[in-house]
């Protein structure tokens, strides 16, 4: 894919309205390392195995959470349009109600005994995943007067290199609070925005049980250029 | 998809909650499975721009394919118990042994990747990456002895700054 048609498709570090970023984003360019002399692709492994329930997040505790019950579903394949197989995928999300099972996160919604909000699997030959959770809540957040971040799922992608790794949010279809927040505003290009929201899909749906969302993700490919060099 | 070209999904923040995803359990002792050597402890401080401490970033390393992570606690480090990085023997042999750093957190809309070399070491001279780097920025990508505890080896990622750490796009 030629680099233009990459710009804007990943953020750039400095995005002032996204306050957290004028004190953290690096201020000088990134060195360019060779791929030949890059850690990129040495296969990397360690993580823990994946319990029975960790993609299933409504069974992890005595009772069902609170909230609309969704499946969210989707393929990981890399730029080239190769599967990504034997993934681990991470999410962790806020409950309905918008708080997190964290100890600094203070909104004043309540917790729900009955979910903790975080799962793991890992994706099939076909780099398919699928998790079964509640739809997270918005929730107000300091970035600026009257902030609301848009109900997201928080996913984090583990290949067998870090040429793969990828750290991202999932965002659900028509969100009213999209064109007021700067997270998801600091993608330039539109589609690229684009890409991060779900997509309601009734062939994904149980029928008198969950809501279905389907979600692909897409990870940097073999000779793929630089996600600096992207912004 | 019937595997035409797509670009990447748009990297988004790790956020300050990620601890009960990503950190439930401590992943910092890579000594267990990485076999001999020489055991140290490489302790990792993240500071901003203005000199304080991140407690809410999330350090990935990566050792001769081990991986380890660990969340910073309240004054920013963060600690892996590890052994000093030795040559690979089917690498090149100019490299100097370092440990690949991702690091994400709050306030990062991308993950950053960096290196941390070894103070000291007899191959710094000649590796191929450090010799990218402007000679005035090479010391901020250089781990140190803990002069109380020549066990124990100290880095700074600083995110901004006079000596603001060097990061790479690979």
């Amino acid at each position: 894919m030629p680099r233009s048609a990459l710009a804007g498709t990943q953020p750039p570090l400095l995005f002032p309205a996204y306050r957290s970023t004028i004190r953290r984003a690096p201020s000088e360019p990134a060195i360019r390392v060779p791929a030949s002399l890059s850690d990129l692709g040495v296969p990397v492994y360690g993580w823990w195995p994946v319990g029975d329930t960790d993609n299933d997040l409504t069974r992890q505790h005595d009772g069902e959470p609170q909230g609309q019950r969704i499946i969210v579903s989707g393929r990981v394949v890399d730029e080239d349009g190769r599967p990504l197989r034997g993934a681990l995928l991470e999410i962790w999300q806020a409950n309905a109600a918008g708080r997190y099972r964290h100890s600094r996160d203070d909104h004043p919604a309540p917790l729900d005994p009955n979910f903790g909000g975080a799962g793991r699997t890992i994706t099939d030959d076909e780099g398919r995943y699928r998790f079964t959770t509640v739809k997270p809540g918005a929730y107000p957040w300091r970035n600026h007067e009257n902030a609301w971040r848009p109900a997201h799922i928080h996913f984090s992608i583990f290949g067998s290199t870090f040429r793969t790794r990828l750290v991202t949010q999932m965002y659900f279809p028509g969100d009213a609070l999209f064109p007021y927040d700067p997270i998801l505003q600091s993608i330039h290009d539109e589609r690229a925005r684009n890409r991060l929201v779900s997509r309601l899909d009734l062939s994904v749906t149980e029928p008198e049980w969950a809501l279905g969302y389907t979600w692909d993700v897409v990870v940097r490919g073999e000779n793929g250029t630089p996600f600096e060099e992207r912004a | 998809m019937n595997g035409e070209a797509r670009a990447a999904t748009a990297s988004q923040t790790v956020g300050p909650f990620f601890h009960f995803g990503l950190t439930p359990k401590p992943n910092g002792r890579l000594v267990d499975t990485l076999s001999g050597g020489e055991a140290i402890t490489l302790v990792i401080r993240v500071t901003d721009g203005d000199g304080q401490p991140l407690n809410d970033a999330l350090v990935e390393v990566m050792q001769e394919g081990l991986f380890g992570r660990m969340p910073t606690g309240e004054d920013g480090t963060c600690v892996f118990e590890t052994i000093r990085p030795r040559v690979s023997s089917n690498g090149p042999v100019n490299i100097s042994p370092h440990v690949f750093v991702c690091l994400f957190a709050r306030g990062l809309l991308r993950h950053l990747h960096t290196r941390i070399y070894f103070a000291g070491d007899a191959a710094l001279d000649r590796d191929p990456v450090l010799a990218l780097v402007p000679h005035d920025r090479r010391h901020t990508l250089l781990a140190r002895p803990d002069p109380a505890d020549g066990r124990q080896w100290r880095f700074d990622l600083r995110l901004q700054g006079a000596d603001e750490t060097v990061f790479f796009a690979e």
